[in-house]
Order: C-alpha cells, then sequence, then structure tokens
C-alpha cells in the first residue's frame, strides 16, 4: 500500500505517463551514463508503471542522472523518462526529510575550478 | 397527415443494456401520427425486416422510423425493405440510439430519454418527407488508375481484361513504381524484376490499356460515372511516338552529373536518361534541370546522335481531357525524411543508408553491380546494423516520426539480413527491433530462418546514438533483454525508415474530394465492409496510398479494387441521389447568388413565362437545377435570399422540424 | 413549456455533416466513448447546408448551445461547403453576440470520420463551457410560455 501511494506520488511529480512507453528501450541506448547506473532510464519508466519504486528510491542510479535530457529527447513515444527520474529523487529526498547534499560537506568537494554554477545547479536538485 | 410506423431495434444488448426499448416504442407510440409502433431484437435480420414490411403494408403505413443504428451503416437496408413493401425508400428515417446514445451513455433513464428525443426528431421529420424519384445518369466505360506502381499496373489490367478502356497515369518516366526499385521480395526471395516487368509489359501491350507515363492529373470534374479530367503530359522533349529506346543519346550526352533518381542518388546519370533497362514505355527523357541544351542553348549532342530524329528540344507541355467512369488511386508510398532523426548519423555519414538504398545496393542492376559495397570507401562491409522503426510508431506530440506501424519493415529487414549473411557469411549482421510483427503466411518462418539458419542477431532494443569516427560508425544501442548497453563498431548502418504517402497524394484527393486520414492516408468508405471504395462515389483506392501494406495485399487490393471498377463500369445507368436541390420558380427572383456557390455548376438559369394575377404574362429570369450533376450539398438552399432554393431529404423544414422536436 | 422541477440540464444541438463528423460521431460511439446524453446531433449532408435560421430556431425554442461540425478545411465532401459554413457562422455568431448571445454558446469544429476521439473531446468541452455559462434565457420565445 505504501508502496502504491509513492507510486502515485512518483506520477504526479512526474506528470507523464508511462503506459505510452513501447520498450524500445532507445532511452537507455541513448544514455551517456548508462554503465554507472544500477536502473537504466526504461526501468525507471517500467518499475514505476508497475508499482515496484522500493528498489529505486534505494538505488544510487537516482542521482547519477546526468539530467541532460537525451531520452527525453530520443523518445518516439513522448514518454519523458528523464521526469520519472526527476520524480523519483524528488520523492526519496521528501521521504528521508533530509538533503542528500549537507552544506558541511559541500567545502571537501570543491575544488578551484569548480564553476559556480555547478554548485547552485547541485543544490537545487540533491536538496528539498 | 401521415400515418406512421415505429421500429425500435434492440440490436441484441447493443441498445437493449443501456435503452430501455420497450418504454421508447411505447413512447414514440403515443406521438400524434404514430399508428405502429414495435421493437424486436435485430430489426435488420431478416424477420425483423419482414416485420417492417408487414407493418407497412397492414396498417397502410406512409413513414416509417427506425430507431436502431447508425444511418451510415442500415439506412440502405431498412429503405429497400420499404421499396419491397411498396413504401417510397425515401419516407423511412433512422434514428441513431446506437451509436449516439447505447454506446454512448451509460446511464439507462438518461440514455433512454435521449432515444425518445431522437426518435421523436425522426418522426417530426418524416412528417414532413415527400416521396422522391431517383434520377439516372449514363456511365462513361472507361477507368483511369492514378499511379503507376504494382498497384496501378494490377488494377489496370484487371479492369483492361473485363473488356474495359483504362488510362494509367503516372507522374515519372515509366511505370514500375518502387517495387521495380527492389531486389528481392518477401517471403519466397524471388527477384522484383522477375515478376513485376512482365506485368509493365503486359500492360504496355493490352490493347484496353493506355500508359500517359510523365503525366499528372490537373483537375478533376464530374462525378461518378461522369468525371472529366484534364492531365498534364509534362515534356519529355523527345517524341514518345518517334524513340525507339535505343539509348544512343543516354551513353553520349556529356552531362553525367545528373543524381539517379532509380538509384535513390547513389548513383549518377546523364541529362537525357532512361530510368532503367526495362523502362515501361522505353522512351528516353531529357531532365530540363541539367540539360545543357535547355540551360544554356549550347549542346544539341542528343539531337545529332539520335538516328530516329526524336529529340524535340521545343517541347511544351501538353494538356489532355477525357471522359472516365471511375477514377483509381494508385498513388504509392515514399520512405520519411530522416532529417529530424539525426541520432542515426544519416546526414553526417554516406554509410548509413535506408532500407530502400541498401536495397539499390543489393541489386544487381544497382549502383554497385550487385555487390555490396558501402558507398563511402566501396569496400565491403563486415558489421552491418539494422535499426528498425525508425520513425514509425512515434507519439504524435513527439513531432517527428508517423504514429503508425509501417508494416513492411520487419519483413524486409529479415530480408536484408539473411541476403546478406548468405551471399557474405563473413559479415556480421545485427537487427535491433521493438517487436518483431510477422503476421502473414509464410513470414514468421523467414523470420525464425533469418535467426536460425542465417544466424543473425536479433536483439530487444532500440539504437541509441550512432558516430561516425576513424571510417566506423560506432553505434550505441540498448539489449533490453540482456539489461546492458552496447557498443558495436560498424561498417554500415541500414535504417528501416517508416513509410508515408507520396505527397502527390494531398493535392490530388483534394482534386478528387476524396477525405484523408491525419497522416494523408486515402480513407475507405467502410474500414472493414468496403475497404478498397472511398467515401467518394466513383473513387477507388489501391496499395499503399490506403494504408501501409506488402506486395501481396498490394496486388489483392489492387484486384478488388478493378473488381469494383468492373461492377461500375458494366452499368449502362446509374441511379442517381434523389435527395437534391430544387428551386420554386414562383419565389426566384433569378439573382445568380445560387450558382455561384454551386460547386458542380449544377444551376442554369431560363426565362419563363408567367400568368400574373392581373392576366398578363411576364417573363423571368428563374434557376433550375440539374439534378443529374447536383449533388445536394445544400449550399445554395441557404445562400438563396428568397428562400426559393431548397433540399429535398434535407428540407429547410424537415430540419427545422427535428430542431423543434428536440429543443421540446 | 413545461414547469421543470429537476436539475436544469443543457440542451444542445450539434449539426454533424454527413461525410465526417456525423462518421466521427458514429466511430466515437463505436469506440464506446463517452460524451454527455445533452448533445442531440442532426444529421445534415455538409455543415454548409446549416442555415442560420436552425440555429436562431434553436435557441428560440430554448437550446443552451449549439455546435455546428464539419470535415476539415480542404476536405469537403462537396470541395467548398465547410468555407461557406465558416463565413457563414462567422457572420452569424458576431450577430448573435450583439444579440446577447455568449460567444461560447455556438462553436464550429472540424471533425473528420477518423476522429472519433476528438469528437468525443469536442463535445464534452463544449457541454462543459455551457454548464459554466448557464441557462439561455436570451432569445427564448416568451409566446410560448404558458405560465
Amino acid at each position: 500500500m505504501e508502496q502504491q501511494n509513492m507510486r502515485e506520488e512518483i506520477l504526479f511529480t512526474a506528470n507523464a505517463d508511462p503506459k505510452k512507453c513501447m520498450k524500445c528501450g532507445k532511452c537507455s541506448g541513448a544514455c551517456p551514463n548508462y554503465d554507472k547506473m544500477e536502473y537504466h532510464p526504461h526501468q525507471f519508466v517500467s518499475m514505476v508503471q508497475e508499482g515496484n519504486v522500493e528498489p529505486l528510491l534505494e538505488s544510487e542510479s537516482l542521482y547519477l542522472c546526468l539530467t541532460c535530457m537525451v531520452c527525453v529527447e530520443r523518445c518516439p513515444r513522448n514518454v519523458q523518462p528523464a521526469r520519472f527520474i526527476e520524480a523519483v529523487r524528488l520523492a526519496k529526498i521528501r521521504q528521508q526529510g533530509e538533503n542528500r547534499l549537507k552544506p558541511q560537506d559541500v567545502p571537501e568537494l570543491i575544488d578551484e575550478d569548480t564553476p559556480q554554477q555547478l554548485l547552485v545547479s547541485a543544490f537545487r536538485k540533491y536538496t528539498k | 397527415m401521415q400515418r406512421i410506423g415505429v421500429f425500435v431495434c434492440w440490436c441484441g444488448s447493443n441498445i437493449a443494456g443501456t435503452v430501455d426499448v420497450k418504454k421508447v416504442a411505447q413512447t414514440l407510440g403515443r406521438e400524434p401520427g404514430v399508428v405502429f409502433s414495435a421493437d424486436y431484437q435485430y430489426m435488420c435480420s431478416q424477420s425483423g425486416q419482414d416485420l417492417i414490411k408487414d407493418s407497412i403494408k397492414q396498417y397502410k403505413l406512409t413513414g416509417a422510423v427506425i430507431c436502431s443504428c447508425s444511418p451510415r451503416m442500415h439506412e440502405n437496408t431498412f429503405r429497400k425493405a420499404a421499396a419491397a413493401a411498396g413504401l417510397n425508400p425515401y419516407m423511412v428515417e433512422i434514428a441513431n440510439i446506437r451509436e449516439q446514445v447505447s454506446w454512448i451513455h451509460k446511464d439507462m433513464a438518461a440514455g433512454t430519454e435521449k432515444a425518445i428525443i431522437l426518435g421523436r426528431a425522426a418522426i417530426a421529420k418524416v412528417h414532413l418527407n415527400a416521396p422522391l424519384i431517383a434520377g439516372e445518369s449514363p456511365v462513361t466505360k472507361r477507368a483511369l488508375v492514378i499511379g503507376g506502381g504494382i498497384a496501378g499496373i494490377q488494377t489496370a489490367l484487371d479492369i483492361a481484361d473485363a473488356g474495359f478502356p483504362v488510362d494509367i497515369v503516372e507522374k515519372s518516366p515509366t511505370i514500375g513504381g518502387k517495387m521495380a526499385q527492389l531486389d528481392k521480395t518477401f517471403p519466397t526471395l524471388d527477384c522484383a524484376a522477375c515478376i513485376l516487368t512482365p506485368k509493365m509489359v503486359e500492360a504496355a501491350q493490352h490493347e484496353n490499356v493506355r500508359i500517359l507515363a510523365y503525366s499528372e492529373v490537373a483537375e478533376v470534374k464530374g462525378f461518378v460515372g461522369n468525371f472529366t479530367v484534364k492531365i498534364r503530359r509534362k515534356a519529355r522533349y523527345v517524341k514518345e511516338d518517334v524513340c525507339t529506346g535505343c539509348g544512343l543519346c543516354t551513353e553520349k550526352c556529356p552531362q553525367k552529373k545528373a543524381p539517379d533518381e532509380f538509384n535513390l542518388g547513389l548513383s549518377n546519370r546523364r541529362a537525357i536518361y532512361i530510368p532503367f533497362a526495362q523502362a515501361v514505355p522505353k522512351v528516353a527523357t531529357i531532365d530540363p534541370d541539367y540539360c545543357m541544351m535547355l540551360k544554356t542553348g549550347k549542346c544539341g549532342v542528343c539531337s545529332k546522335v539520335c538516328g530516329v530524329k526524336a529529340i524535340d528540344y521545343t517541347q511544351k507541355d501538353e494538356f489532355i481531357e477525357e471522359n472516365y467512369g471511375a477514377i483509381v488511386a494508385a498513388t504509392g508510398f515514399e520512405p520519411i525524411g530522416l532529417d529530424k532523426f539525426d541520432e542515426f548519423a544519416y546526414s553526417l555519414s554516406p554509410d548509413v543508408v535506408t532500407s530502400l538504398e541498401y536495397e539499390r545496393l543489393m541489386n544487381a542492376a544497382g549502383p554497385t553491380g550487385g555487390t555490396l559495397l558501402r558507398p563511402s570507401d566501396l569496400k565491403h562491409p563486415h558489421t552491418i546494423v539494422f535499426v528498425q522503426c525508425v520513425g514509425s510508431r512515434c507519439d504524435e506530440k513527439s513531432e517527428k516520426g508517423v504514429p503508425y506501424c509501417s508494416k513492411v519493415c520487419c519483413m524486409y529487414t529479415a530480408k536484408h539480413a539473411m541476403l546478406t549473411r548468405e551471399k557474405y557469411p563473413d559479415t556480421e549482421v545485427y537487427v535491433f527491433y521493438i517487436d518483431v510483427r510477422t503476421p502473414g503466411k509464410n513470414f514468421d518462418e523467414f523470420y525464425r530462418r533469418a535467426v536460425e539458419q542465417y544466424d543473425v542477431h536479433y536483439i530487444k532494443g532500440m539504437v541509441g546514438k550512432v558516430v561516425p569516427e576513424n571510417g566506423k560508425l560506432k553505434v550505441q544501442a540498448s539489449d533490453l533483454l540482456e539489461n546492458r548497453q552496447l557498443h558495436i563498431d560498424a561498417d554500415m548502418v541500414v535504417l528501416a525508415a517508416a513509410i508515408e504517402p507520396d505527397k502527390s497524394a494531398r493535392p490530388l484527393a483534394t482534386m478528387l474530394t476524396a477525405s484523408m486520414d491525419t497522416n494523408d492516408f486515402f480513407t475507405e468508405a467502410h474500414p472493414k465492409l468496403r475497404p478498397v471504395e472511398s467515401p467518394t462515389a466513383g473513387v477507388f483506392l489501391a496499395g499503399m496510398c490506403q494504408g501501409p501494406k506488402d506486395i501481396p495485399e498490394t496486388v489483392s487490393q489492387a484486384s478488388a479494387c478493378a473488381a469494383k471498377v468492373i461492377g461500375l463500369l458494366n452499368k449502362d445507368r446509374l441511379v442517381g441521389n434523389p435527395c437534391v436541390a430544387h428551386s420554386d420558380e414562383l419565389m426566384c427572383n433569378g439573382c445568380s447568388q445560387c450558382a455561384n456557390v454551386c460547386p458542380y455548376g449544377a444551376i442554369t438559369y431560363a426565362d419563363k413565362e408567367f400568368r400574373m394575377p392581373d392576366r398578363t404574362t411576364a417573363v423571368r429570369r428563374v434557376a433550375q437545377v440539374n439534378p443529374a450533376v447536383c449533388q445536394g450539398c445544400g449550399a445554395c438552399t441557404v445562400t438563396c435570399p428568397s428562400g426559393a432554393m431548397d433540399l429535398f431529404g434535407f428540407s429547410n423544414n424537415q430540419i427545422m422540424a427535428e430542431v423543434d422536436a428536440i429543443c421540446k | 413549456m413545461q414547469v421543470r422541477n429537476e436539475p436544469w440540464k443543457p440542451l444542445i444541438v450539434a449539426f454533424c455533416c454527413n461525410w465526417c463528423s456525423y462518421a466521427g460521431a458514429d466511430l466515437a460511439g463505436t469506440n464506446r466513448l463517452n460524451y454527455p446524453a445533452d448533445v442531440k446531433i442532426i444529421r445534415v449532408p455538409c455543415s454548409c447546408r446549416v442555415n442560420p435560421l436552425f440555429i436562431l430556431r434553436a435557441f428560440q425554442r430554448g437550446a443552451d448551445g449549439v455546435i455546428v461540425c464539419g470535415c476539415h478545411p480542404g476536405d469537403c465532401h462537396y470541395t467548398s461547403g465547410n468555407y461557406y459554413a465558416r463565413r457563414r457562422m462567422t457572420l452569424l455568431f458576431s450577430m448573435l453576440d450583439y444579440l446577447g448571445i455568449e460567444k461560447g454558446r455556438t462553436r464550429v469544429e472540424w471533425v473528420s470520420a477518423a476522429e472519433g476521439q476528438k469528437f468525443a473531446e469536442t463535445m464534452n468541452s463544449f457541454v462543459e463551457t455551457i454548464v459554466s455559462l448557464g441557462e439561455n434565457k436570451r432569445l427564448e420565445d416568451l409566446r410560448c410560455k404558458t405560465e
């Protein structure tokens, strides 16, 4: 039941329809960070559709998505897989009640070349 | 006062499930003028029709209202039943309580109420119906086939064999169409040219077939049985009746840089050319975009070498006008443009080809003489990746590709893979598929052979990216069943591009007033029961222009289409639609407004003498409608300022009565 | 005119051309798509057969909305009928506006024979508009009133 509610929440946030997917795998075929990810873009879509969201929430793959949107661009069915990944990530952050990126961790991650914009977007992406 | 019978159909549970048919019959039975009402399980069945016939006779009915399915379905059935019982068929009206009520509304009370209202409207209309008698028109016993591919050729041959003259209008210099470009055909692997060219020759030699190649339809007028078509015969700059097709000019022409359409631009041809060796008619054509003589006035080589003096640089487009009884659209298809699919690097590398281009590369008469060489360096490819569904099955919102399945790609890709492995066993062949769709006789067996006998790697997944790098094509794809991303260094990538209707189909449909769907395929009159007829009477459909289909299906549809055309041409006279406009001469003041809006030119004017109240005579100009030409659209009735124009079957009073009945 | 005890339900008259929109409505039925029972369809050969008088009459007799459906521009079975309809209706609707009939109560839509989905969607959205506009009293023929 908990999973079901979580699925509804994710679907609401994603505002996209996983039923449109015809399982062609073009999203994962195009994904530049495929090898690092445990679950791949097409699996996000089908697992959310099947309500099997628990493994996704526990997976590191959430944070490995580059949000490059190539899956959205390539998808022939306009399913927008990146929206599902984004929605699962948001659900995770909200569920935990804590952020993935804590301010005190930041200084360690920075080197001189890190652009300011990256920090801003990382905060946007990894915090509530 | 009419004596009206009301017949409510249950349509099994289709209507009775959501509409209280008994209540509808009872309530409508109390309407003024209704002398009989009944309900029955299947009104369209023989016993249902007998019920109607018997009631008409027994109750001396002068009108009938059938509450049933859509009039587009069974209006004719019930009209015929009424006619058999001696009632004028146009005294029958249908209240559509299936498509518009029981299938739409789930609520019994609301459905029943709406059914009663629709029934009342139909009763109100029947009260004002008048018996109509259909006029007749003659049939021109000649057919026009637009498009000279396998669909057009087959249709023309079948019609011609039945003894009717046929013209084939083909826009390119030769008939043959896309099939002439193919190498082998699935699932038997017989060569396309071997089975097509005899048909082309048969068409050329048939006494009833006239081939108008390099021509286009410019204008269509008229209606079923009586079309008048203007055909533009484009200038070939070669006299078709003189040229012997020896081909000397095509060897001597100094302009060698024109892209060869027949080889899809994979090779070049001369400015004067014969598309391929078996072309019909085998006549040279000058390409005005490349001919130096036509562009600059300097050259004239072909004219000098031509032994029979067939070259005529001064030729102009000519128009011929011809009458036809029936028109067949067989305009065919094209592969879609791939400019929106940059991920496959089609525009970046010559080694990424479409399947039709691959077909030419495999063909013995193709640019490589039948040896498979990749276009960039003319070397043998050792790894070939086939990608299916390129542009097919796309969501409408994704703004690229087409929403439908192109149907033929699975099979021709299996064919390509198999032929490649057969000829070059050292080649690794990968096929990326989403689904393999092989319904058809011996089709799945064919695909299984590709997998089992020829070791083609079929991988469930889609290619996401192709990058040309150091003479190789880096293919990145997903293997969904193995759950991994594949990286393949390929020598060639073959894209199974979706097919779409030929660009010439849309303007043609407008000329024919034949309807099209959102994908520009011609719409059939009924998707299941009238699949080869257009909703526009006298226009028939064959081949890919109606929807994706393979050669066996195209040929069957073409023959079916021919059967329909023969059926039409066999009639001496056609019974017309009596629901045509007519003008009340006493009210008409001859203003010409109706003639201006009439799309068919059915309205003419005549001076008529009228007796005035004071016993003098006056001559007035009044409108007259030719019922054979009028199609009954009603544009004139609304335009007429004096209300003299009205339409039989849909008169002002009838529609007004329907409005009143609905708004009661 | 009978006294209404039940809650108000909109009354909508749809004129559908025989070749495209009526077939589209049939397709909506065949596909079992839902739209409110308030829509009553009148079949006409072409959208150009719709006399402005019919629409005025419908409003006079208590219709709350009138929609005219025809083939898509360029697809008319009679070549040009829907163009005439479009021009006539544009003119009529601006006059109705002048009479105080809100713009939303009238509509022209192009629905092809293949667009069952679009037909149902169009009817749903039109009924929604009419419900939000409420009952039409502007053109009621008071002579028909009995009370």
